[in-house]
């Protein structure tokens, strides 16, 4: 069974050099949740020196896997926690979102740009996500899912 | 953080204002509740001014595309004004620049509408 943690939100934090850095979040199944998740993708990517097309691409990319934790996986559950760590290795921006769900198969997702589902409600997230990130992997974690972000930021920025 | 919607006549059609943010949750839900009272008001000439929307997500979309159908479904006509850059490219990307009329310039977008 999945641990359940009782702390809204713990963090960790923790530095390997000057470039590299981690923030992992456990937190509840909630829209502030997703906001918060949203919020640190986007001061991540703009410390990376991203630009403002990318920030908000990486951000929003990031904002649509937390909705996916929250509403889809996690169900608003409150007994069920969203894990979202944030990584900055120098010369990508790694973002990990997890849930507690019933996990989610990306090959059973309709196309949202099939004729027939252009003018569905919703469907729209995961597609989003792969437009945005350079790489984006999923995970069973049964019970759960683990969607990996990746975006490629080139080489990694001179500290000196 | 959230929506903010105004709303004005122009000659029989409905403007809608809305600026800040339609994402899931309250922005997404403010923009369906506006656009059903004004179906259940008769008003089905229906424009989206979003040109001070800055942020929309997939949700957000969704509700976009909901709002378009719901009306047209109800013999109206709902057409989009003024997108921002972000907003544009989205609807590109999914495929929905197209579906929707999307006009940039009010005096065109109203004289759009059938005189019905």
């Amino acid at each position: 069974m999945p641990r359940k943690r009782r702390d809204l939100r713990s963090e960790d934090r923790h530095l390997t050099g000057q470039q590299a850095s981690r923030i992992t979040y456990t937190l509840d199944s909630s829209l502030d949740s997703v906001n918060k998740v949203e919020q640190t993708a986007e001061q991540m990517a703009r410390k990376a020196g991203v630009d403002e097309d990318e920030i908000f691409r990486i951000s929003m990319a990031v904002r649509e896997a937390a909705v996916n934790a929250v509403l889809h996986g996690n169900a608003y559950d409150p007994d069920k926690r969203m894990t979202a760590s944030f990584e900055y290795t120098g010369a990508d921006l790694v973002i990990r979102i997890t849930d507690e769900g019933k996990g989610l198969d990306p090959a059973t997702l309709p196309d949202p740009l099939a004729p027939e589902n252009l003018l569905r409600g919703s469907g729209r997230g995961i597609f989003l996500i792969r437009s945005f990130m350079d790489e984006v992997h999923f995970r069973q974690l049964h019970p759960g899912t683990e969607l990996t972000l990746i975006k490629h930021l080139g080489t990694a920025p001179t500290g000196a | 953080m959230t929506m903010k919607i105004s709303t004005r006549q122009v000659d029989g059609v409905t403007i809608l204002d809305l600026g800040g943010r339609i994402t899931l949750g309250e922005g997404s839900v403010q923009l369906r509740d506006s656009v059903r009272d004004l179906l259940a008001k008769g008003q089905k000439k229906i424009l989206l001014n979003l040109g001070e929307v800055n942020y929309i997500d997939s949700s957000g979309i969704g509700e976009l595309v909901s709002a378009y159908t719901t009306v047209r479904n109800q013999g109206g006509e709902l057409k989009l004004l003024n997108l921002t850059r972000k907003v544009h490219d989205l609807l590109q990307i999914t495929k929905l620049y197209t579906v929707f009329d999307v006009k940039d310039d009010e005096a065109s977008a109203i004289a759009a509408y059938s005189q019905a």
